[in-house]
């Protein structure tokens, strides 16, 4: 077995491989500290951040990075790798997560009323599921990404369970069998892809695979599964009451990251590993299952009359853009001029939507606390007490419209760029209408904040400082779009066809 | 210093409004403080580049947001022009604002929007590309729509609906004509005359229209308007704000950046894209100005005159030719001048007497003459009435007209100023000749703040007509930018 070409730097640190430990390891310490785990918060954020910065920069500054753990090469040992998008992912994913870890202290911790259940399994579950975020995002072979998704799958379903309550319980249930059904289907097209070239190391099978039957029959299985996972129209169905009915901070968490890591293993999949096998029909097939996702999630998030609900669906939709990108980047491992733009967009999308769908669950939650529940009726000018969160929520939802200046717009304009330079213009008529879909639903939710008459009823006080975080998660989406050009120039490191084009 | 500039002009209305927004509700001395330190800051700047920039000299920053997307300020001879306006006329409104909101709720979230809304207005008269005009275009859109919410009754709330539905589907469709054209020909700037020279005509006319169609939107063309008299039910120093400096004339100023910086006259009319344009605008101004007729609503019956006033400006930018381009560019001050005027004398008005209808004018002459005063100089200037900036416009537009060889742009000047006349003279003649009806006496002409900017951009609005041959009138400055601009 040939060693990649760019592991010729022996004095590498593994920050990939640390950034997967640290979580794990916080995970277990947190098992025994129960709500005391909660101290563990400040500590985790940081050294996360840290790991996440300095994997990026090594990236920047050595281009793709591989490890292999323990010395053994594939396809025998566990092979990591870091490029610009692992890198890009694990920034992102630190960044939400130790904000919602910072969020959760008072939530669940020791102060929060005792050694409650929930507070003893909360802080396993964030770094477990940090931990499981990670190694997806390091996973060089198909099966250790089946192991990271499963322990996704099985942490995200328990924090649904969290608060042990029936209709929580059955929305758990409901997305640990689709979750697992997933499995089942991924499993399947790896065991075709195992039977066939007897490996499943991406970069081995990329250069193994013919394009054909085979192929395509194991591609299409994986993405099925996955897109069970990814909550992908139609298998989004267990998606809304799952989000809406975990805890706020484990909401933050499922949205915007866990089923962010079955649509990075598709992209990877299909742009990494079988890019020869991408046809046309598959292409576009995806591109309409987003299609509708967009649309549809959209119209049901105009119907819901519960904030979180709202936002859970606004999910669906968003997620939906996500899939635009594989049409748009053309079919069958053929670079296009646009497929940088594309693809860039595409991969834009999912990370500029982890923060802002995180503020909004945060700044949901603290209205939530405040209200004492999350019907929109009963959150009538609710701007006036807690106009933090408030402002937080509305940074976030700019994001989301794709409204300018924001990682959403950035991800947007790429994706614009690529329709019209493929002249694949129904996607443009697409992304119109998903944007003012959008507009709908939020400013819908945003006119109840501001509105409304004079006096109201008294209500839970709120602390200036957790508003904040909500705040600062938000205005990283509008960052992301003001300084858009570091994370792009870094997503283009290890991308496969890089080499082969320029964004026109 | 050169690059920090467009950044610090940004700054003096973004900062406020950051800082505001995180300002306590009573904290009421601080907010007034950093918004009158940052309206007058951005004065000075604005003095210091019009003595720059009349010696050619130009501004410019630049973020890269991606490759081929900058975000690009620059400050050239018409940006000045809106920047300007908008600088003087932040000053007043905010002045008039603290006097006419007092004590009511919600005023640091009043104010941060308000600041946010100018610096949104200063980063398209900044703007050096499509894409940097696009991204302040639609933060202007998001920074007023809670502007006009804020009273949060249920008319407010269906007129904001029908704000966001125009100008965010006018957005939408702004964008799609961008990008559409910058997948033709790469970024395009300003700056830069003639990238357009290899495109294929057809798609240049589909293009351009896209693009009129976004910006129509706000600058309230017929059949894209009706937003804007809905949107009278915002606070007067919103109105105020929304008719003479930030939304319509947002739009507008897009429509000149394209007629004169994207296409160019030349291809413009060579697109025969001219006339068209013409007949739209045309259509509007007649149009908004039998509405305005018809209603008995003093705040209605201005929102249609400037469905009307503003095409003035489109109308102008659609004529081939130096006075009609001068006269486009001087009436985008002139009528921001006038306008405003009458939002504020509209507002004291209301804020003080509880008028809102047109038949209770009668005898406010008598009541509150200074703000009367004001009132009839701007209404006498819409109708064109020398020495008063709207007759200059007219003159200018009129000329322009003969000069390009279509006399029927009079017939439609002349048209419009006599419906001027009819819906702005009994308003006149009713605050000076009727006698009041009911109790009138003197002494409501308070706070001085509350009255003191009406007669202020009134004096200015006899000013730029009476001294329009100064180099830095408005009409000055604007034969400036066609000199240094479009006759080369």
């Amino acid at each position: 077995m040939s060693t990649p070409p760019t592991d010729l730097l022996p004095l590498t640190v593994p920050w990939a491989a640390f950034a997967v430990v640290m979580p794990l390891a916080a995970g277990l310490v947190a098992v025994p500290l129960g709500a005391r785990a909660a101290h563990l918060a400040v500590p985790g954020a940081l050294a996360g951040l840290l790991l996440a910065v300095l994997a990026a920069s090594q990236v920047l500054t050595q281009g793709p990075v591989y490890h292999e753990v323990g010395g053994w090469a594939a396809p025998l040992g566990i092979r990591l790798r870091l490029d610009g998008l692992s890198a890009a992912f694990l920034v992102v994913t630190a960044v939400v997560t130790g904000a919602v870890a910072l969020f959760s202290r008072p939530v669940f911790g020791p102060s929060s009323g005792g050694e409650t259940r929930t507070a003893f399994a909360f802080w396993p579950l964030l770094f477990f599921t940090w931990a499981g975020l990670n190694a997806v995002f390091v996973s060089a072979d198909l099966f250790n990404l089946f192991v990271a998704l499963e322990l996704l799958t099985l942490t995200g379903a328990a924090m649904v369970a969290l608060d042990g309550r029936a209709h929580n319980l059955a929305a758990a249930l409901r997305y640990l069998l689709f979750a697992l059904l997933g499995s089942l289907i991924y499993l399947l097209g790896v065991a075709f892809l195992y039977a066939l070239h007897g490996t499943l190391d991406m970069q081995l099978l990329r250069s193994a695979t013919v394009p054909g039957g085979v192929a395509v029959t194991a591609g299409a299985l994986m993405t099925a599964g996955l897109m069970a996972k990814g909550a992908l129209f139609p298998l989004h169905a267990w998606l809304p009451p799952a989000h809406a009915g975990a805890p706020a901070p484990a909401s933050a968490l499922l949205s915007a990251l866990v089923v962010k890591a079955s649509f990075y293993v598709i992209a990877r999949l299909w742009f990494d590993v079988l890019p020869a096998a991408a046809t046309v029909e598959l292409t576009q097939l995806l591109g309409v299952l987003g299609a509708v996702a967009i649309v549809f999630g959209s119209l049901l998030a105009l119907r819901q009359e519960r904030l979180k609900l709202v936002v859970a669906y606004s999910t669906v939709a968003q997620l939906g853009y996500l899939f635009l990108m594989f049409p748009l980047a053309g079919a069958a491992g053929e670079p296009h001029p646009w497929t940088a733009a594309a693809w860039t967009g595409g991969i834009f999308h999912a990370l500029a939507h982890a923060p802002a769908k995180a503020a909004m669950f945060l700044a949901a939650g603290l209205m939530m606390q405040a209200a004492g529940s999350d019907r929109l009726d009963g959150l009538v000018g609710i701007a006036r007490d807690l106009p933090i969160a408030a402002f937080a929520f509305g940074l976030a939802a700019a994001s989301l419209m794709g409204l300018p200046p924001s990682g959403g717009f950035t991800a947007k304009y790429l994706l614009l760029t690529s329709a019209l330079d493929s002249g694949q213009w129904w996607w443009i008529a697409v992304m119109i209408a998903g944007s003012l879909l959008a507009c709908a639903y939020l400013f819908r939710v945003l006119n109840r904040f501001l509105t409304g008459p004079e006096e109201q009823p008294a209500l839970a006080p709120v602390a200036r400082r957790h508003q904040f975080l909500a705040l600062a998660l938000a205005g990283s989406s509008i960052v992301l779009g003001l300084l858009s050009l570091v994370p792009y120039d870094l997503l283009q490191i290890g991308r496969v066809t890089a080499a082969v084009e320029a964004l026109s | 210093m050169n690059a920090l500039m467009p950044v610090l002009v940004l700054s003096t209305s973004l900062v406020p409004a950051l800082v505001i927004f995180f300002l306590q509700e009573r904290q009421q001395r601080a907010r007034t403080v950093i918004n009158l330190a940052g309206a007058l800051a951005k004065l000075a700047l604005v003095v210091v580049m019009l003595e720059r920039v009349a010696r050619d000299v130009h501004y410019e920053t630049r973020l890269t947001l991606l490759p081929g997307l900058d975000l690009l300020l620059r400050v050239d001879a018409l940006s000045l022009l809106f920047l300007t306006l908008s600088a003087f006329l932040w000053l007043l409104t905010t002045v008039y604002a603290i006097s006419y909101l007092g004590n009511g709720p919600h005023l640091s979230r009043f104010f941060g929007f308000f600041s946010l809304c100018v610096a949104a207005t200063t980063g398209i008269a900044l703007a050096g590309n499509l894409i940097t005009f696009f991204i302040f275009y639609e933060l202007l859109t998001l920074s007023t729509w809670p502007l006009v919410v804020h009273r949060g009754d249920r008319p407010s709330i269906a007129a904001g609906g029908r704000y966001l539905a125009y100008t965010l589907a006018g957005g939408a469709v702004l964008l799609v004509g961008i990008v559409w054209l910058e997948s033709l020909t790469g970024p395009l700037l300003f700056a830069v005359r003639g990238s357009l020279a290899g495109v294929d005509p057809a798609t240049l006319q589909v293009i351009f229209w896209v693009l009129i169609g976004g910006l129509g939107v706000k600058t309230a063309l017929v059949p894209l308007h009706s937003w804007l008299p809905a949107a009278m039910v915002a606070p007067a120093p919103v109105s105020a704000l929304l008719h003479a400096v930030a939304v319509v004339k947002a739009g507008a100023f897009g429509i000149l950046r394209i007629v004169y910086d994207v296409y160019g006259l030349e291809l413009v009319h060579a697109l025969s894209l001219g006339l068209p344009l013409a007949a739209l605008a045309s259509l509007t101004i007649i149009y908004g100005s039998f509405r305005a007729l018809q209603q008995s609503d003093i705040k209605r019956r201005l929102a249609f005159s400037t469905v009307s006033q503003v095409s003035y400006i489109v109308l102008g930018a659609s004529i081939h030719g130096p006075a009609a381009t001068i006269g486009a560019l001087a009436h985008l001050v002139h009528q921001g001048l006038m306008k405003i005027t009458l939002f504020f004398c509209a507002g004291a008005l209301a804020e003080r007497l509880q008028i809102h209808k047109v038949e209770d004018l009668d005898g406010i002459g008598r009541t509150m003459p200074w703000t009367a005063t004001a009132f009839s100089i701007g209404a006498l200037g819409m109708i064109g009435v020398p020495p008063i900036a709207g007759f200059i416009s007219k003159w200018y537009l009129g000329v322009g007209g003969v000069e390009a060889g279509q006399p029927w742009v009079v017939l439609v000047l002349v048209g419009s100023s006599l419906l001027n006349a009819a819906y702005f003279l009994p308003l006149v003649y009713r605050a000076w000749f009727v006698p009041a009806s009911r109790d009138a006496a003197p002494g409501r002409e308070r706070p001085l703040w509350l009255i003191a900017p009406a007669i202020v951009t009134a004096i200015a609005s006899v000013a730029v007509g009476a001294l329009a041959g100064l180099a830095f009138s408005p009409l000055g400055w604007s034969t400036l930018i066609f000199e240094h601009e479009y006759s080369r």
